[in-house]
């Protein structure tokens, strides 16, 4: 088949998907009771958090395990709004994502300095001491009490016709589907393309003239701004917010969840989030051990999957290919070239 | 601000258990730029095993050697088993190494349960004695003496040995170091392993003080982290210096402003780490 043909077909094949996603989505308050239909909500609050991180950790090539930080903040800010000033959802959606982006565009000149482990180290810092603040500041945010009884706001539309639950879920999917949707364009756009090339090699993409600082500091920004939407609709969601919103405990889940997935690829942080929280609310109908059950589903993300749940078929394809070279090489040689070996480790 | 001899002695002490734990971590890094998130599990099994050897067979020395052993083989079985493999791959690393941390935390919850354990000091070391004037715990004052001379001998081994030297100049330039005809590999397997060990004896001192129990490996953990960035990664000057520093911001802390103890070093680490990215003597740039 030609190349073109097949490359319609494939998009083809992946608008049929979406609009498939879509309609289930959209037709799950009528399957689901209310309790599966709160953990597909989280899994959309959470994915759209974790798809946030991606674009540090997967586009730009920045390990953060702070990023619980914007996730907190969002939920704050949310949670003050409406408790103390009944603010309405829209206003105080967007001052979430204000503060989001305003918290990265403060720190980042602080944690862009550095990269890689440093960089991980860093944001961890800088999100502890955010934490310590909140805890101490108690007379705002309540400490370690944090903010109880924030009203879960409501599509009014619907709100004759649909139970609570449903209806939040709905406001949420369509936050989130729009929130998605701005964030495929952002990927997309020259502007992605230069974080897939930082991530690549930060030093040729300099020397071509790029400003990567300025490139790594919008993102971190941005990234920011998304992480403190999915805190605010997590806030929402809880109808409560706490400094466990804010730990590094998060952040780590969110990375897991990414890598699981699929670092880097767009839906695979999604993938990971319904993946992790799926197994943890089931697992845990049947035994206290998830723990152990999450960690060994790390180990075997690592083991057999390396690069995540959804480059899976392009893995499978690897490894059957080598599989086939070694029983073609077999016959040829006993032993093959130490060279050889050399080469198919790396 | 008085300085509180009790205080010190706490700070130091705690300070010789962030060494045992931050230094292989360091090291280890240093090396491989391997980022080892399950660090403070070998610090926890080193602590249940002693806890259940002194128990058993009534030796605190044996529950020494037993932690520390114990945590040897696990350390061995992660390297051997899953860290060849993900060479320079610091998401992968991140990932396993919380996987294999979530494992022991469930595992050895499973096994001791959830309430915190202590150790009793041997007979020798328990009570207090009278130092510049204040009654301290000897057994605080014993960690002490032990984590300077396990520093001393860290020291010995890698500034005064062939081995040492090879170890430093896979810090300062692995591949170097290989076309030296060196196996870099083995280097960090034999690093990893000792680190591991050092883990092991740093949870099986520390039962008598903190105690142990399942959260005590995040706690050592994300304090170890700190250390080792705020040292510098792959030095062990750095991690001296780093925890004798982080021992005593916390003690003193805890003394004079308890409320915030739990993120004062957090602040402390912020703030060097936004003056010296590369920490405090650190000579490797992630």
């Amino acid at each position: 088949m030609p190349m073109e043909q097949m490359s319609r077909l494939r998009q083809r094949w992946q608008l049929l998907a979406y609009v498939v996603a879509v309609a289930a989505l959209l037709l799950a308050p009528a399957v689901l009771s209310t309790y599966p239909l709160s953990v597909l909500t989280e899994i959309l609050i959470f994915g759209l958090f974790a798809m946030s991180l991606n674009l540090l950790l997967g586009y730009t090539g920045l390990p953060t395990l702070g990023h619980s930080a914007f996730f907190g903040a969002g939920g704050y800010v949310v949670g003050l709004l409406a408790k103390y000033y009944q603010v309405p959802l829209g206003p105080a959606l967007l001052l979430a994502i204000l503060a989001g982006v305003v918290l990265a565009l403060v720190t980042g000149p602080i944690v862009l300095r550095t990269s890689g482990a440093y960089f991980l180290m860093l944001t961890l810092s800088l999100t502890q001491v955010l934490f310590g603040v909140v805890w101490l500041a108690r007379g705002v945010t309540g400490g370690d009490d944090g903010l109880p009884g924030i009203p879960t706001p409501q599509l009014a539309f619907l709100a004759g016709s649909l139970e609570p639950t449903a209806n939040f879920y709905y406001l949420a999917l369509a936050i989130v589907v729009v929130a998605i949707a701005s964030m495929a364009w952002v990927v997309r756009s020259s502007f992605g393309l230069a974080l897939l090339a930082i991530r690549e090699n930060e030093r040729v993409v300099e020397g071509l003239g790029y400003p990567t600082w300025l490139v790594k500091y919008a993102v971190y920004a941005l990234a920011g701004g998304y992480g403190a939407l999915a805190g605010a609709l997590y806030t929402f969601f809880k109808g409560y917010v706490g400094p466990g919103q804010l730990s590094w405990l998060v952040a780590g889940e969110g990375l897991v969840m990414t890598i699981v997935g699929g670092a880097g690829t767009f839906w695979g942080p999604m993938v990971g989030a319904a993946v992790v929280l799926l197994l943890r609310y089931e697992v845990s109908t049947f035994t206290q051990r998830w723990l152990l059950i999450l960690g060994l589903i790390f180990i075997a993300t690592v083991v057999l999957m390396p690069r995540g749940i959804v480059r899976l078929p392009e893995r499978l394809r690897e490894v059957r290919a080598r599989v086939r070279r070694e029983e073609l090489l077999e016959p040829v040689a006993g032993e093959r070239q130490p060279a050889e070996q050399v080469v198919e480790r790396s | 601000m008085p300085l509180n001899t009790a205080s010190v002695v706490i700070g130091l002490s705690y300070a010789s258990l962030l060494f045992l734990v931050a230094v292989g971590l360091s090291v280890v890094f240093g090396l491989m730029r391997f980022v080892n998130l399950a660090t403070g599990s070998l610090y926890l099994i080193g602590g249940y095993l002693a806890w259940t050897i002194a128990g058993e067979l009534g030796s605190f020395w044996l529950a020494l050697l037993g932690g520390a052993l114990g945590a040897l083989a696990v350390g061995v079985v992660i390297e051997r088993g899953f860290l060849e493999r993900l060479h320079r791959n610091e998401l992968l690393q991140v990932c396993l190494t919380l996987g294999v941390a979530y494992v022991v935390q469930d595992v050895t919850r499973w096994i001791w349960g959830g309430d915190p354990l202590r150790l009793r000091p041997p007979e020798s070391l328990r009570g207090s004695i009278l130092l510049l004037g204040s009654i301290v715990p000897t057994y605080r004052v014993a960690l002490i003496v032990a984590g300077v001379v396990l520093a001393g001998l860290v020291w010995y081994l890698l500034e005064r040995t062939k081995w040492g030297a090879y170890v430093r100049a896979g810090v300062d330039d692995l591949e170097m170091l290989e076309c030296l005809g060196i196996n870099g590999r083995r280097v960090f397997a034999i690093v990893f392993a000792l680190g591991a060990l050092l883990c092991g004896l740093g949870g099986a001192l520390g039962t008598p003080v903190t105690g142990v129990a399942p959260g005590a490996d995040i706690q050592i953990l994300l304090m170890a982290l700190i250390v080792v960035v705020l040292g510098g990664l792959g030095s062990v000057s750095g991690a001296v210096v780093a925890s004798v520093v982080v021992g005593l911001v916390d003690s003193m802390v805890r003394t004079y402003w308890p409320e915030a103890s739990f993120f004062a070093v957090w602040v402390l680490a912020a703030l060097v780490l936004a003056v010296r990215p590369q920490g405090l003597l650190g000579r490797v740039t992630a």
